[in-house]
């Protein structure tokens, strides 16, 4: 089945000719694409192909320098207000903090989201961590903090995942564990990053390659193959 | 807005009471430099403009200590992105650090003051205890606004420490004359005099204005 397109479904992000620079050096360029709510959009491109900045534009932490943006209707960034919220991100950086536990840290995040706290209960018990929530996060694995910051991600029931290599550290369990949160089933639209090629091909409706920080393609998944991606890091 | 400044100050206070890495430096500082200014100065007795300038030259470069640390764990440990990330009013950050640094100079003048009495005021009837707590609710306020501030802006550099001091010691000259002119009757050799109600209302009005212009500036700090 060919994916949904913008015409038939309500559009989760539209990117047009969006570029941004850090000072002199340009790190994303003219980059054009249409993700429709619910859908997964995988992106590829070797380190410092612009991903992550690409990432922190659509999570309104970064502001366009070109082109047009817009995030679950809204345009960046005049409308960044309206989509904060509605956004979860999950990036290299866990976001907790370190001293204090996963409670208290999800409990922080939930009197930012306004969320209520059985919430918290329900996720850290979800993902497996419930033994281990009331540990300072300092004291936890890589594993176990990428689960509390899945949980961080997720907390206020997102409409947009941004998902940079979201199973780093995950053992085969948890990796399983978080598959209701942060995967396809999970029913938000994603941005997934991701450095293993079959398994981002195999969760996305939409591949976008990035090289150099230019939009090498963005395509149907079912016309991309593993070596069009594989191209990208050469 | 009181939903999420709660959460922040708890927050902070939470993070400052399992670390302790404000309070306890700020506070040693102050006592330190005042055993220094006793052996220093070989007095163990001073009054009226010297009294009042050493402790409150003391107890900004203690805030100083402070206001570094204000904003290291929102930078360090992506606080800064999860805060930005949430449906709020940015100015619940300003609010919140600002309480919690006034807090951290409260706690720390609830021991530093009585170090600095018995250190360099000598045996004291408490006379001047009021007057003196009216001064420093007003100066501290003044350096919790400028402090944050500063704090903000600095933590996005690499020169952070070198940075507040460099930025703040300027901004709160006003503060450390007009704390310092009010604070010297207090400490007159012929016992506590009044306070004087001009250098107060100088104060008054620097935490009136800063605080204003914090608050509507504090916003575009965070922005990228």
């Amino acid at each position: 089945m060919a994916p949904a397109t913008a015409a038939d479904a309500p559009v989760a992000v539209e990117l047009e000719g969006v570029g941004r620079a850090y000072g002199e050096r340009v790190a994303l360029r003219d980059v054009t694409l249409t993700l429709p709510r619910g859908a997964t959009v995988a992106v590829f491109g070797a380190n410092g192909a612009g991903k992550t900045t690409l990432l922190r534009i659509l999570a309104t932490l970064l502001r366009p320098h070109a082109g047009r943006a817009a995030v679950l209707g809204s345009a960046l960034p005049d409308e960044g207000w309206k989509v904060r919220g509605r956004v979860g991100l999950l990036g290299h950086e866990p976001m907790l903090y370190r001293d204090l536990t996963v409670h208290e840290n999800l409990r922080f995040h939930a009197r930012l989201h306004d969320v209520a706290t059985a919430r918290i209960g329900e996720l850290v018990d979800a993902v497996g961590l419930g033994g281990r929530a009331d540990e300072p996060v300092h004291t936890l694995s890589r594993g176990m903090t990428q689960r509390a910051a899945i949980c961080r991600a997720t907390l206020h029931a997102p409409e947009l995942l941004l998902l940079d290599e979201p199973l780093a550290n995950l053992d085969p369990g948890g990796a399983l564990a978080v598959a209701p949160l942060i995967g396809r089933q999970a029913g938000p639209a994603r941005v997934l990053i991701s450095h293993d090629v079959e398994q981002g091909l195999g969760e996305a409706d939409w591949v976008l390659g990035l090289r150099g920080g230019r939009q090498a393609f963005f395509a149907p998944a079912a016309e991309v193959e593993v070596k069009d991606v594989r191209g990208l890091y050469a | 807005m009181r939903r999420v400044v709660g959460a922040l100050v708890r927050k902070d206070l939470r993070l400052e009471l399992r670390t302790r890495e404000s309070v306890p430096a700020m506070l040693m500082f102050s006592v330190s430099t005042f055993v220094l200014f006793h052996f220093g100065l070989d007095r163990d007795r001073l009054a009226g403009d010297l009294a009042a300038g050493v402790l409150w030259v003391t107890l900004l470069f203690a805030a100083v200590l402070g206001m570094n640390r204000l904003f290291v764990a929102e930078h360090e440990q992506g606080g800064f992105d999860g805060f930005l990330l949430a449906p709020v009013d940015r100015t619940a950050l300003f609010v919140a650090k600002a309480a919690v640094l006034l807090a951290f100079l409260a706690v720390v003048e609830l021991a530093a003051v009585p170090a600095f009495a018995v250190l360099l005021l000598g045996p004291s009837d408490g006379g001047a205890l009021p007057g003196l707590v009216a001064v420093l609710a007003l100066a501290d306020l003044g350096i919790a606004v400028v402090g944050t501030l500063v704090g903000a802006l600095a933590v996005q550099t690499r020169a952070r420490d070198l940075l507040v001091p460099l930025i703040a010691l300027p901004l709160l000259l006003p503060v450390v004359i007009a704390a310092a002119h009010a604070t010297a009757p207090l400490f007159a050799e012929a016992g506590a005099g009044a306070l004087p109600g001009r250098w107060l209302l100088v104060l008054a009005l620097y935490d009136a204005v800063f605080g204003l212009l914090a608050f509507g500036v504090f916003d575009f700090l965070l922005e990228d």
